[in-house]
């Protein structure tokens, strides 16, 4: 089973203090860290999975720059077998739809039977670059999986919906699959693991390499435009309660219990 | 011109809240444009949609085909492709849900249309459609616009305003089912229910509810210790389900429960708007959360913003010495 898996290096952004940069299109991300997209590390696991299950190969396919080495090194730690990286400021980044078309290129042609994506980047939060990528190499997909059954020439999967309910597919390959957190647990790199991967092969292309035209992925090319940022006013009714940590935990218990809520 | 189309969304059985929604916010768009405001209903036997549906549209487009019982993403492709291009609406929504997701962005591309993805408001400035949507787990918003030409895409985010009551009585037109046959190379097999668990924590009146900021599962006694203290029963948001310190049946959000319980003490949580959708009902929501910026204080009425290794604890302790 020859699979293709797609890895975004992401900030982390959860506890981070997000600012508007003079630009006013993008943030400052100066003091940022950074690392795999969270459902991305679930497809890693889940390719290295099937690959130890059915024998066959594993390729990373990455669109970012160079600090997305470190990332991919580690992938190919858990044992994924080689590495695409695509570097080119010329790919517009904001248009997920041209994100796809440019991973797409560097799958089509190749042999696969599934190509797998994280369900949602934890940046930018699309949800549309693994269907679309489907489109693009005009296979079928399934969205947020939570479960992959790989069959002879064909795999079922389980779909999360709202609710925790599943949505059972079956398809035939090759295909693409969205991969939803939680379906497994990515393992940590082993040590040997990442001794070997700084052997494993990591190809650097440009869009010439890919045969796709700089102006059709460009910013001029998008049917959208990001106009500009800004910073949701959060309408907060909360009472925050001030004081040292202690004073503050013994005011919450006190408003707790004598506000009648326990 | 100026036509607003709505992809109606039901699963077994029942029309999901986010049709209404994009309906009504549909309606606001359609008023600024002069456009009607369309209903696309794709099902089998599922009149009594199209009859609701009418209360929010000037017309309801139906193809009533068993083909079309159960969604699947190949199907709906085939039928709404052809109908965008013949219908040419200026703006066509699709909800952002696990149906709208698998569907949209394969739309977009076959038909080559602008396409911008979980949009929670849509202004009109100029006469031009611009989306708002957010970045860095709503932490950020930008505004987009639509280059080129009409028709647009969008997937619109759940809950982003309520529904209003239905004010139109459209007309329904049967439209012929564009497929001849089933698909093959993509097969909806079944539906399965989510696990049940020991406790239901929808019933739940206090909910302890748990988050990545806990950071690993043998910390987990310090909320065990504090539900106990409350006498409430403890669920999380899915990073800790994910990590497995919960099981799955202790879920809230969109993918997990809807809960409506007196009190919810959110701990460690960032309030990521999937997470929210299955909270923000309780009647008292208490934040504790060292990030003053987390989504999260947006629906709390209490909230402390610093080290909950530093406030649990105590918090704890207050409580067993006040419940004596
Ligand atoms: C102002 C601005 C600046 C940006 N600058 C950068 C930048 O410098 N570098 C950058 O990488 N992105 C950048 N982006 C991010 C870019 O918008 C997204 O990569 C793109 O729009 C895809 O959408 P998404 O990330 O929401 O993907 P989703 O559709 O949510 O992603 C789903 C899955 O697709 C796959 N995927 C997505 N992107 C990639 C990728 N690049 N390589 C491999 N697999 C991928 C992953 O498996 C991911 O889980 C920028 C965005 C903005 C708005
Ligand atoms: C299709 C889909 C469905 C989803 N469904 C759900 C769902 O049903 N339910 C759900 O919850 N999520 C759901 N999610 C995931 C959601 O997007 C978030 O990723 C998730 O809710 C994050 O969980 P969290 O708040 O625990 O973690 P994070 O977002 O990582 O937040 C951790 C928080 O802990 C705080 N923190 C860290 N350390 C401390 C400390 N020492 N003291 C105090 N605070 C601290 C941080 O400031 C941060 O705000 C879904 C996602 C997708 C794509």
């Amino acid at each position: 089973m020859n699979i293709f898996v797609c890895i975004k290096r992401v900030p982390d952004t959860s506890e981070a203090i997000v600012k508007v940069d003079d630009t006013g299109r993008g943030v400052d991300s100066s003091k940022f860290s950074f690392d795999i997209n969270e459902s991305d590390n679930y497809a890693v696991e889940e390719a290295v999975l099937l690959k130890e299950a059915k024998g066959g190969n594993v390729q990373i396919v990455c669109a970012g720059t160079q600090d997305a080495d470190m990332m991919i090194r580690m992938a190919l730690a858990k044992g994924c077998d080689s590495a695409i990286r695509i570097d080119d400021p010329r790919i517009n980044e904001v248009d997920p739809l041209q994100v796809a078309k440019v991973l797409a290129a560097a799958i089509k042609g190749k042999e696969f039977d599934l190509v797998l994506t994280g369900c949602m980047a934890s940046d930018d939060g699309n949800m549309a670059v693994g269907v679309a990528l489907a489109e693009e190499l005009g296979v079928p997909h399934a969205a947020m999986v939570k479960k992959v059954e790989a069959g002879d020439g064909k795999v079922k999967v389980y779909r999360e919906l709202e609710g925790g309910i599943s949505e059972v597919v079956e398809m035939d390959l090759p295909a693409v699959i969205t991969i939803q957190t939680g379906i497994n647990e990515p393992r940590y790199a082993p040590i040997k693991g990442i001794r070997l991967a700084q052997k494993k092969e990591l190809t650097v292309l440009k869009l010439e390499d890919l045969g796709v035209a700089p102006e059709e992925v460009s910013e001029a090319a998008s049917l959208i435009a990001l106009e500009n940022f800004y910073i949701p006013e959060v309408e907060s009714k909360a009472e925050i309660l001030e004081g040292e940590p202690e004073e503050k935990a013994a005011l919450l218990a006190e408003k707790l219990v004598k506000g009648g809520l326990l | 011109m100026g036509n607003v189309f709505v992809l109606a969304e039901h699963r077994q059985g029942e029309l999901r809240d986010i049709t209404l929604e994009m309906l009504t916010k549909a309606a606001a768009v359609a008023w600024q444009t002069g456009g009607e405001v369309v209903a696309v209903l794709l099902g089998s036997g599922v009149d009594a949609f199209a009859e609701k549906l009418r209360g929010y549209a000037d017309r309801v487009l139906y193809v009533d085909d068993p083909l079309f019982a159960d969604y699947n993403s190949e199907k709906y492709q085939k039928a709404l492709a052809p109908l965008i291009q013949e219908h040419k609406p200026e703006l066509f929504m699709i909800g952002h849900t696990t149906q709208g997701v698998d569907l949209a962005p394969a739309l977009a591309v076959e038909l080559k249309l602008p396409f911008i993805s979980d949009v929670i408001e849509i202004n009109l400035v100029d006469g031009k459609l611009k989306p708002v949507r957010q970045f860095y787990q709503g932490k950020v918003n930008a505004n987009f616009s639509f280059k080129g030409e009409p028709p647009y895409l969008l997937t619109f985010r759940e809950a982003s305003l309520e529904a209003g009551e239905p004010n139109k009585s459209g007309s329904i037109e049967k439209v012929a089912s564009p497929l001849q046959e089933d698909i093959a190379y993509r097969r909806f097999v079944e539906y399965v229910a989510a696990e049940v668990g020991d406790v239901d924590i929808t019933q739940s009146e206090i909910l302890v509810a748990v988050g990545r900021g806990i950071k690993e599962e043998k910390n987990m006694p310090l909320i065990e210790e504090l539900a106990k203290a409350m006498k409430a029963d403890i669920c999380g948001s899915r990073a800790a389900i994910d990590a497995g310190w919960l099981g799955h049946d202790r879920q809230v959000g969109t993918s997990g429960k809807t809960v409506k319980p007196k009190l919810y003490v959110a701990i460690g949580i960032s309030g990521a708007f999937q997470h929210l959708a299955g909270m923000k009902g309780a009647k008292t929501i208490v934040a504790i959360n060292k990030d003053p910026d987390a989504p999260i204080f947006s629906v709390a009425d209490l909230g402390i913003v610093d080290d909950l290794f530093k406030v649990v604890p105590k918090l704890t302790e207050k409580l067993k010495e006040l419940k004596g």
